[in-house]
């Protein structure tokens, strides 16, 4: 089990790990802010999780699967541009239990999502 | 979030400069235009604060507006110009000394903002009788309209927005200018002249809208792209978008028209009491005068602010709250400060709410954020007053 996508350029691990793509942070420019989700939130599939500011504005990110935050990444309130320079590894937002492993298969794999962003 | 390409667009003259430079081209006022290149909108801010930043603002609307019947006398046309002018504006444009700029407002007859813009005289005796006038992007085509049908019959309106306007400003634009155009580089802060460049001119004033020293540059479109590469391979110079050119004038404290002012706002509320010259005060002579002078004396509902926001940025139409909750007014432009490194905004606000130190609160997707009302510009202007030498 892989990386998945969804079309709203969020990505989660096997582990459950949700963050932006490269490309999504790419198209934002630089993060001056970001609002996490709190330990323990229930989120479902499509619920607003977190919000990350650039200069110019607000953009929302969304549970990719429905699940239980476990873990947020508050290197992120001092330091939002880690979301710019490793969106897939220090730049990381919050960690999911997964309540359904069924839901990752709606999601997009690399190649899907490569392909939309082409 | 990738914007989709709109055929409706215009282009300005150095379009194909901004894609080679790396710029990501979004739609603004009918423009396609750079919001920002590769480095991105903090790197491009603080550079313009520590050195030289070029601006393409081709999509603002410079123009002239010159005497159909000239007598000659370069003092008499130029009140007969001015003449023309003022009964659109609160500045006093008659007042005006051969090179001078002036930031003044169009306003209407209740006293709100048409549009803020800059009125200069001609420095050379030569051309008495014309004025080189610059107004906002959004609004050009309204404004061009209102002054050509105030100056019909008497003065003709020369629109110049097929040019290229370029913005170079920063601390370190002095020394580029003096390179290029050297008797430029000794312009006094609002003043304006034009000098000879290869084989054309070049309209060159000493402003900006970023709070740091700089220059606005006019230029033929034929030479643009010339210019734009030579300043450009000056190792003190590089390139800014637009999100750059917002973020620090929202740092200068400077309003943006269309969000800070409007068809609703007085100069009076937005904080522009230097705008409203004093003889036309004492003449009580421009739009809206009954209801600015008042507002002068006293009679104010709400004033601009600016605020420093604790934690997310509070943007364009964020409630301001008071102690008690109750929402007093709105945020006009918000957004993160780079040389402060946290949010900043401006709004409206009655004059009780609006003494430095006040402590407020902004609502941000629904949550209350606090803001303290401080004293603009946030950072300082760095304008040069006097020509150095």
């Amino acid at each position: 089990m892989s990386v998945r996508f969804t079309k709203d350029h969020e990505y989660i691990t096997a582990d459950g790990t949700v963050g932006i793509t490269p490309y999504a942070q790419e198209q934002l420019g630089d993060i001056v802010f970001v609002e996490l989700p709190r330990p323990g939130q229930r989120l479902k599939q499509g619920d607003e999780a977190a919000v990350v500011e650039s200069v110019k504005a607000a953009s929302e990110i969304y549970a990719p699967v429905s699940g239980t935050v476990t873990a947020v990444n508050d290197a992120l309130t001092g330091d939002p541009g880690l979301i710019n320079a490793a969106p897939e590894t220090d730049g990381w937002i919050y960690r999911l239990a997964i309540d359904n492993p069924a839901e990752l298969d709606g999601l997009m794999d690399a190649a899907a999502y490569a392909k939309l962003t082409t | 979030m990738a914007e989709a390409p709109d055929a409706d667009l215009k282009t300005v003259v150095l379009n194909d400069r901004h894609i080679v430079a790396g710029g990501r081209m979004v739609p603004f006022s009918g423009y396609s235009l750079p919001v920002q290149y590769p480095t991105g909108i903090i790197a491009e801010h603080k550079w313009t604060r520590e050195h030289a930043g070029l601006f393409d603002v081709s999509h603002m609307g410079p123009s002239f507006l010159v005497l159909d019947r000239k007598s000659g006398d370069g003092e008499a046309d130029h009140v007969a110009i001015a003449a023309v002018v003022e009964p659109l504006c609160c500045g006093d444009i008659r007042g005006l000394k051969p090179g001078q700029v002036r930031y003044t407002l169009l306003l209407n007859e209740a006293g709100g903002t048409h549009d803020d813009l800059m009125i200069a005289r001609p420095a050379a005796e030569g051309w008495g009788g014309a004025l080189y006038i610059v107004v906002n992007a959004g609004t050009k085509e309204a404004d061009f309209q209102r002054i050509a049908a105030a100056a019909a019959g008497k003065a003709t309106l020369n629109r110049s927005d097929h040019c290229a306007l370029l913005a170079l400003q920063g601390p370190e634009a002095v020394d580029v200018m003096r390179t290029l155009v050297p008797g430029a580089a000794e312009l006094g802060f609002m003043h304006y002249g034009s000098f000879g460049w290869r084989e054309t001119h070049l309209v060159i004033s000493r402003s900006g809208y970023t709070g740091e020293d700089g220059f606005e540059i006019l230029v033929d479109p034929e030479h643009a792209a010339a210019l734009w590469d030579l300043l450009l391979a000056d190792p003190r110079v590089k390139p800014i978008g637009l999100g750059a050119r917002d973020s620090l004038r929202l740092e200068a404290g400077l309003p943006l028209y269309g969000h800070d002012l409007d068809e609703t706002i007085s100069p009076v509320e937005a904080g522009l009491n230097f705008a409203i010259s004093r003889r036309r005060r004492e003449m009580a002579d421009f739009p809206g005068a009954t209801r600015i002078l008042a507002e002068l004396g006293g009679v104010l509902g709400r004033v601009r602010v600016g605020l420093e926001v604790e934690g997310a940025p509070a943007r364009e139409g964020a409630e301001i709250v008071d102690a008690a909750g109750t929402t007093i007014g709105h945020v006009t432009s918000g957004g993160f400060a780079p040389s402060l490194g946290r949010a900043i905004a401006i709004g409206f606000v009655p004059p009780e709410s609006a003494a430095p130190g006040t402590r407020l609160n902004v609502l941000v997707r629904g949550r209350s954020q606090p803001a303290i009302v401080v004293p603009t510009p946030f950072v300082p202007h760095r304008y040069v007053r006097k020509a150095s030498t």
